[in-house]
């Protein structure tokens, strides 16, 4: 196999690990661009997400569509809730105290799960028959395949809530500006908790999916594709949804370039290293505007 | 003048009395070795959260870093050490200079960027140096780094907290720390009466991290073996909590902080799940109850009680 060979092959890995980054990215913009906070237990719904596909699926016995959406609704419900009862108390304080207790909901998640699971890595049932494509000299699986396609039809439907429907106009009015959206008589609240339900839902795919791709799951399986997907979306430029599925693809290529060519141990590396870089020179992301600070 | 050389003379005294106190329960063996272990860890940890509290309390810049600074401290004092049969005094200095140069370098780029973005750079700055230290042969890599001496014990751990205190203490009194305080309150307004932010916000950063990374030199030097995986960014966010809990801005608070939450930990040790469920209740209800922390930004000497007794225990 030449190196061109192992290039594109490489590029399709990426791609699919890319699209799970690009959903949980979704939710991270989604939330930061409507109330400023960097929910840091985003990943770990994530992972509630997974498990819930995974007894859908070992113990309901479900097929695995109606296993993805029961997760995604129920993950979606989780979301609200962790919305009203730990962000909302504090939408008035600090940005800091909202912060901090995200990253408490993040270890209550984890260490809640991990008491009732146990902290072992569990084998995800292969639903998918194993079968390979082979085009030309690179090969494409199921699970590939399978990943690619869920993560485009969520965010045709996505991009159809925000664009065309009544919720989706009052979510852009109230990331745009929250006071005045209120003004116009939009209940901000109930818009903010809607914006949890579908950012903990497509995150909670994104967690049924990497369980197919990769076959275990765990309690703290969230916490590293949380903050890479934090990455992404800073990447694409925060709070803009295009931005958040570029930078995720993008991120995900990159690390399985980086993981194929020069070490896999180096892949965390490499994604915290993109982030200092776009941080330090376009700090508003590939697609963000750029915005002057005024006192 | 006068008055503060009395407050510190009181203090030291204090100190001496409760190091003796506790010397002797160590020496009578009146603790069992975990306690004797704990003690030991809690001079750590008051270290690495007023340190953190210098950078993140009193200058207002959020770092998520702390435990990459503390990796990089442990690696140099357990590699001189072992490698070059250095006396344990080298290593703590060395581990303070490597630590607070790379805490410089670190710095000068990154304190541009400001709240959330801050966190997260220096998050990921954390991480880039424990996937680094991972992946370098010479240290141990991913299995960790072995045999190294124990040289840290309850006196070596108390007289250097004991310094670092005083000198943040000192710090943060003089010029300095009111700029640095100033930087916290508004940062524009203090650039505008001629503070150079940048120079006091890459300075604290660097203190600070130069401290980590001597409370790393004690840490490697507890334990006999260090490992990549005891400084991810959940140990930077276990120092936050304490620095949080204990109040931004107080460095009685962080001592409380770190006092408070080595010991639930270390009591809580058998049931691990409990133990990190509990903390995330307790640091949720702490944002909703008491934000500010358990001190705010006041000292245990400037409390009503203590202000009658002219100087009181600074700490």
């Amino acid at each position: 196999m030449g190196i061109m060979d192992q290039f594109l092959q490489q590029l399709i890995n990426g791609i699919s690990l890319g699209s799970i980054y690009a959903l949980i990215a979704l939710g991270y913009t989604m939330v930061y661009g409507i109330i400023k906070l960097i929910n840091f237990a985003h990943g770990d719904i994530y992972m509630v997400g997974a498990y819930i596909g995974f007894f859908c699926i070992t113990i309901l016995h479900w097929p695995v569509l109606p296993a993805l959406v029961a997760s995604m609704i129920l993950t979606g419900i989780l979301g609200m809730l962790v919305e009203r009862f730990a962000y909302r108390p504090l939408r008035s304080a600090p940005r800091i105290s909202v912060l901090i207790t995200a990253i408490g909901v993040s270890f209550f998640l984890e260490y809640t799960m991990m008491y009732f699971v146990t902290p072992q890595p569990r084998t995800f049932p292969s639903v998918l028959e194993d079968a390979a494509y082979h085009f030309g000299p690179f090969v494409v699986n199921n699970q590939q395949i399978m990943i690619f396609a869920i993560t485009i039809i969520l965010m045709a439907i996505l991009t159809y809530i925000v664009q065309y429907t009544k919720v989706g106009k009052a979510m852009r009015a109230v990331s745009f500006d929250t006071e005045t959206a209120q003004l116009m008589g939009i209940n901000a609240n109930r818009i903010i908790s809607v914006t949890f339900g579908i950012g903990s839902a497509l995150a909670a795919a994104a967690g049924v999916l990497v369980g197919i791709y990769y076959n275990s799951i765990d309690p703290l399986m969230g916490i590293m594709p949380g903050l890479k997907a934090f990455v992404a979306a800073v990447l694409g430029g925060i709070g803009i949804l295009p931005g958040a599925a570029a930078g995720g693809i993008i991120l995900g290529i990159i690390e399985a370039l980086v993981s194929g060519f020069i070490s896999s141990t180096f892949r965390d590396a490499a994604a915290f290293a993109i982030l200092i870089l776009v941080l330090l020179f376009k700090p508003s992301g590939l697609l963000g505007k750029n915005t002057n600070e005024k006192v | 003048m006068n008055a503060l050389r009395k407050a510190d003379l009181k203090a030291i005294i204090i100190s001496l009395v409760v190091f003796v106190v506790l010397q002797a329960l160590l020496s009578t063996n009146s603790l069992d070795a975990f306690w004797q272990l704990n003690i030991i860890l809690i001079c750590i940890n008051i270290i690495l959260s007023v340190s953190l509290n210098l950078i993140n309390g009193y200058t207002g810049q959020f770092s998520l870093g702390h435990a990459g600074f503390m990796a990089i401290g442990a690696y140099t004092g357990a590699v001189l050490s072992v490698n070059f049969h250095m006396p344990f005094i080298v290593s703590l200095i060395t581990s303070f200079v490597t630590a607070a140069i790379i805490g410089g370098l670190i710095g000068l780029p990154t304190m541009r960027l400001s709240g959330d973005y801050l966190a997260i750079a220096t998050l990921g700055l954390g991480e880039i140096i424990r996937i680094v230290i991972m992946n370098v042969n010479y240290v141990g890599g991913a299995a960790g780094f072995m045999g190294i001496p124990r040289h840290t014990n309850f006196a070596w751990a108390f007289f250097v907290m004991l310094f670092v205190l005083f000198f943040i203490k000192n710090y943060v009194n003089s010029s300095y720390g009111r700029a640095c305080v100033a930087i916290r309150e508004n940062e524009i307004a203090a650039e505008a009466m001629g503070v150079n932010t940048t120079k006091y916000k890459v300075l604290a950063f660097t203190i600070g991290a130069g401290f980590a990374g001597v409370a790393g030199c004690l840490f490697a030097h507890t334990f006999y073996i260090i490992h990549p995986s005891s400084f991810t960014f959940l140990a930077s966010f276990n120092y936050l909590i304490m620095v949080v809990m204990g109040g931004m801005g107080s460095i009685t608070g962080s001592i409380a902080g770190a006092f408070i939450l080595t010991t639930v930990s270390a009591l809580l040790s058998n049931w691990p799940e409990l133990r990190m469920s509990i903390y995330a209740l307790i640091l949720i209800a702490l944002m909703f109850y008491r934000p500010q922390g358990l001190f705010g930004n006041i000292e245990i000497t400037s409390l009503p009680v203590l202000k009658r007794f002219k100087g009181g225990k600074q700490k």
